[in-house]
């Protein structure tokens, strides 16, 4: 009870932090998850994403099901995917009763454009950790290029690169590559 | 009733509104269009708001949705019907994994697949760039590109690569700091 007590707390403590959708959890998730508590590691946090790309619902629910399924089974799943949602619902209760025009407000529109920019620095770090452990030989780059390219070039459901990443991984390992 | 239909409802984008909370948002306007609960335009405010606070976009938008229909309790039944199909589908996904890690052709799946999530998160970063450090509306002509670039965000950006690089403090530490940045500079 105490370990689910835990996992609630510490995806409510992500959900919290998490501005601007599933992308922007990353970082926060790298930090409270693989380097703090050291549930689970880089690569499996990498792992999660990738199912959660081709997987319906949304990306940071399917992550935390995934990292609490790991730590506590079933009960696990729904600990921590209840403590990513708390903070969600308990602020947009209090704003959709009581706050009229929050979105509009200029001391909230000020602080959010702060907020972005430091997001995406953010989410620059983060992606220079998936970088270091995703990337690590000449497959992997030509992976990481080809999907940037055609992704930056043409607005494809992320389900067909994931879907064309696996068919693309088995042939190398068929090919006689080394797969980890 | 209405309860069970928002949960219903909810159910169903879930199920079907794949890579994201974003991918909610026709669902959302089908449900508005056939229930008539919320209208298309506050849909947008509701995504204003969602974009603007702390969570998930897609449960943002699904408890906002649910508490304009049926106050509390309706945003309790929308929101657990949103995330009850990936908890679902996720779990089963988990226990098959659990089984087949060892597997040669997982493996080899996983192996691309890094990669290619590193991709698909640098491509979204760019389009978070795109919104937060330019603003393409004030494009007029190549010789004056330099107009587009909101020069406060990308001081703050630089600002905040540097510090994150340099002290290993929590994400938190730097979002709080360049609200608090944001408000004082009229960002």
């Amino acid at each position: 009870m105490k370990d689910l007590l835990k996992l609630f707390l510490a995806f409510a403590k992500i959900g919290a932090c998490t501005f601007g959708g599933g992308y922007a959890m990353l970082p926060i998730i790298q930090r409270e998850i693989v380097e703090d508590r050291k549930w689970c590691t880089e690569e499996e946090v990498i792992n999660y994403f990738a199912v959660g790309q081709c997987t319906p619902g949304v990306i940071a629910v399917n992550t935390a099901t995934f990292i609490g399924y790991k730590q506590k089974k079933t009960a696990g799943a729904i600990a921590a995917t209840l403590g990513v949602i708390f903070p969600s619902i308990i602020i947009i209760m209090i704003i959709a009763a009581f706050i009229s025009g929050f979105a509009e407000n200029t001391y909230v529109i000020h602080a959010f454009n702060g907020i972005r920019a430091a997001v995406s620095a953010l989410v620059v770090n983060a992606v220079v950790k998936l970088w270091k452990s995703g990337v690590k030989n000449a497959f992997g780059l030509g992976i990481f290029l080809v999907v940037f390219t055609l992704s930056v070039m043409f607005k494809l459901s992320p389900v067909y690169f994931v879907l064309a990443s696996i068919v693309a991984g088995i042939i190398y390992y068929k090919a006689g590559g080394k797969v980890e | 009733m209405t309860y069970f239909l928002l949960f219903f409802e909810f159910f169903k984008t879930g199920l079907f509104a794949v890579g994201g909370g974003l991918a909610t948002l026709p669902f959302l306007y089908n449900i508005s269009a056939k229930y008539g609960w919320f209208s298309a335009d506050s849909l947008i405010d509701m995504l204003a708001i969602s974009e603007s606070t702390p969570g998930p976009i897609g449960v943002n938008m699904a408890t906002y949705a649910g508490f304009t229909t049926g106050g509390i309790l309706g945003s309790l039944a929308a929101t657990i019907g949103l995330v009850m199909p990936s908890v679902i589908v996720i779990l089963i996904i988990a226990k098959i994994l659990e089984k087949f890690s060892e597997n040669v052709y997982v493996k080899a799946s996983f192996t691309a697949l890094r990669p290619c999530v590193c991709a698909l998160v640098a491509v979204a970063a760019l389009e978070v760039f795109k919104v937060s450090l330019v603003d393409l509306s004030k494009f007029t002509s190549f010789s004056k590109i330099f107009n587009i670039v909101n020069v406060k965000s990308v001081i703050l950006f630089a600002l905040v690569l540097f510090l994150t690089n340099k002290f290993k403090k929590h994400p938190i530490f730097y979002i709080i700091g360049a609200a608090i940045l944001g408000i004082i500079l009229k960002m």
